[in-house]
């Protein structure tokens, strides 16, 4: 009786999986660079943020603010058309100090998810 | 403010012009992700099931111990307003006596999303769950009362903490509070209490650490993984039975992943009345508004 529940259990279990063949989750962040948290030695010409789920461009952000909260990207955010999974923000030269990235992403599924981070440019 | 217009916009575009409407995703409170607990409930509403969950409680102190199969699904009629439907399954094995089986009471339930604030990650909802008499063996343990358990469930990310306690910002509470109302006193002779439930779970999240404060490489699997310790007492306050809390603690892991999660725990009582001995609960967890986002994932209405 209970190897009969279980094994009901793990074919519903499967049977779910496989009915969802066409699944897209919310995109988390699996990765930046300059890392988050990191002290870089020399200023990022970009910051590049890599995700688990492909992003819709068209409403997916991202800013970069130096400590005073003032924007130091030299462009707008971009997803990749040849890696929908990546977003890069072109950055002005950045002196020596702390950087906030904000991102705000739309994923192909059509949920939201959003995060913040730092990074740090070391002085000479 | 302006930021927060165009976000706006952004939505109603993207809620016009994709197959789907624009959705917070399930267990998210701002940058936090929330995973969904196996013992206290969670603080909010998502379409998602849990099957199966096995549960090899402790020894009791009559020498008996159970097995419990369940299996719990959530729908969301709106984003906000959610119903529930859960029932276990029990395999109890008592010293001398033969083996009792049966389900062990059907479980239904509603909740309301009360608020979530994003820039504390900060979320609760108000329930009211029944337990439906006669809906299982009696002698598995399923009630021959209904019982009616109004609930408040929260949830605190404390990614808020000054930057100075960056390591501390990882962490995360949920808890829950519920009054069970027995809608009879008495039935077959045996006074039926009303009971304080209280629930909390302290986490530490792998993901949150790793994408919001410092990235220390950790890859997959453990960059999926919560820690956690799961703590819940009930405890009847009327009818002859006050002073008789139980309870239990569970230290765990979740590995949450993009479709589903997996849970393991131990099971620790708290008290003697609670058992003796070491228990454990695994759990499969399904995330339906990410395996189905366009059928039975989505909420019913966008209202």
């Amino acid at each position: 009786m209970l190897g009969h529940r279980l094994s009901a259990a793990a074919a519903a279990a499967i049977a779910i999986v496989l009915a969802a063949s066409t699944a897209a989750a919310h995109a988390f962040l699996d990765h930046a660079s300059p890392a988050v948290g990191s002290t870089v030695p020399g200023a990022p010409s970009a910051v590049t943020m890599w995700f688990t789920q492909q992003l819709e461009p068209a409403f997916t952000t991202a800013t970069v603010t130096d400590a005073g909260g003032k924007s130091v990207a030299s462009g707008a955010a971009q997803v990749d058309p040849k890696d929908p999974t990546e977003l890069r923000v072109p950055l002005k030269p950045l002196p020596p100090g702390t950087y906030s990235v904000s991102w705000h992403a739309l994923s192909v599924d059509t949920h939201t998810t959003e995060g913040h981070f730092t990074f740090a440019v070391a002085g000479r | 403010m302006h930021r927060d217009w165009c976000r706006g916009l952004a939505a109603a575009a993207a809620a016009a012009l994709l197959p789907g409407a624009e959705a917070a995703a399930h267990g998210f409170a701002g940058d936090r992700f929330f995973p969904a607990t196996i013992l206290t409930d969670d603080p909010f509403v998502a379409s998602e099931m849990s099957l199966p969950t096995v549960t090899l409680n402790p020894t009791q102190s009559d020498g008996s111990r159970e097995l419990d199969l369940g299996s719990d699904l959530s729908m969301a009629i709106t984003p906000k307003w959610d119903f529930t439907i859960g029932s276990d399954w029990a395999h109890i094995r008592s010293p001398g006596l033969p083996v009792v089986t049966g389900g062990t009471g059907l479980t239904t339930g509603t909740q309301y999303q009360l608020f979530i604030n994003a820039p504390h990650e900060a979320m609760a909802l108000a329930g009211l769950d029944v337990t439906w008499r006669n809906t299982g063996n009696l002698a598995a343990g399923a009630p021959d009362f209904t019982t009616m358990s109004p609930t408040i469930d929260f949830g605190k990310g404390f990614g808020d903490l000054p930057a100075a306690l960056s390591w501390l910002r990882p962490f995360a509470l949920t808890g829950n509070i519920a009054v069970d109302f027995p809608v009879q006193t008495k039935t077959n002779g045996t006074l039926n209490p009303n009971d304080v439930f209280y629930g909390f779970a302290v986490e530490y999240s792998i993901p949150y650490l790793q994408s919001e404060v410092k990235d220390i490489g950790l890859g997959t699997p453990f960059n999926r993984m919560i820690p956690l310790v799961e703590f819940a007492l009930t405890s009847p306050f009327n009818r002859g039975y006050a002073g008789t809390t139980t309870g239990t603690v569970q230290p765990g892991m979740i590995w949450a992943g993009q479709y589903f999660q997996v849970g393991a725990e131990m099971i620790i009582p708290t008290n003697s009345l609670s058992g003796h001995g070491i228990g454990g609960v695994v759990q499969l967890h399904f995330y339906l508004d990410d395996l189905f986002p366009h059928g039975i994932g989505r909420p019913i209405t966008q209202w």
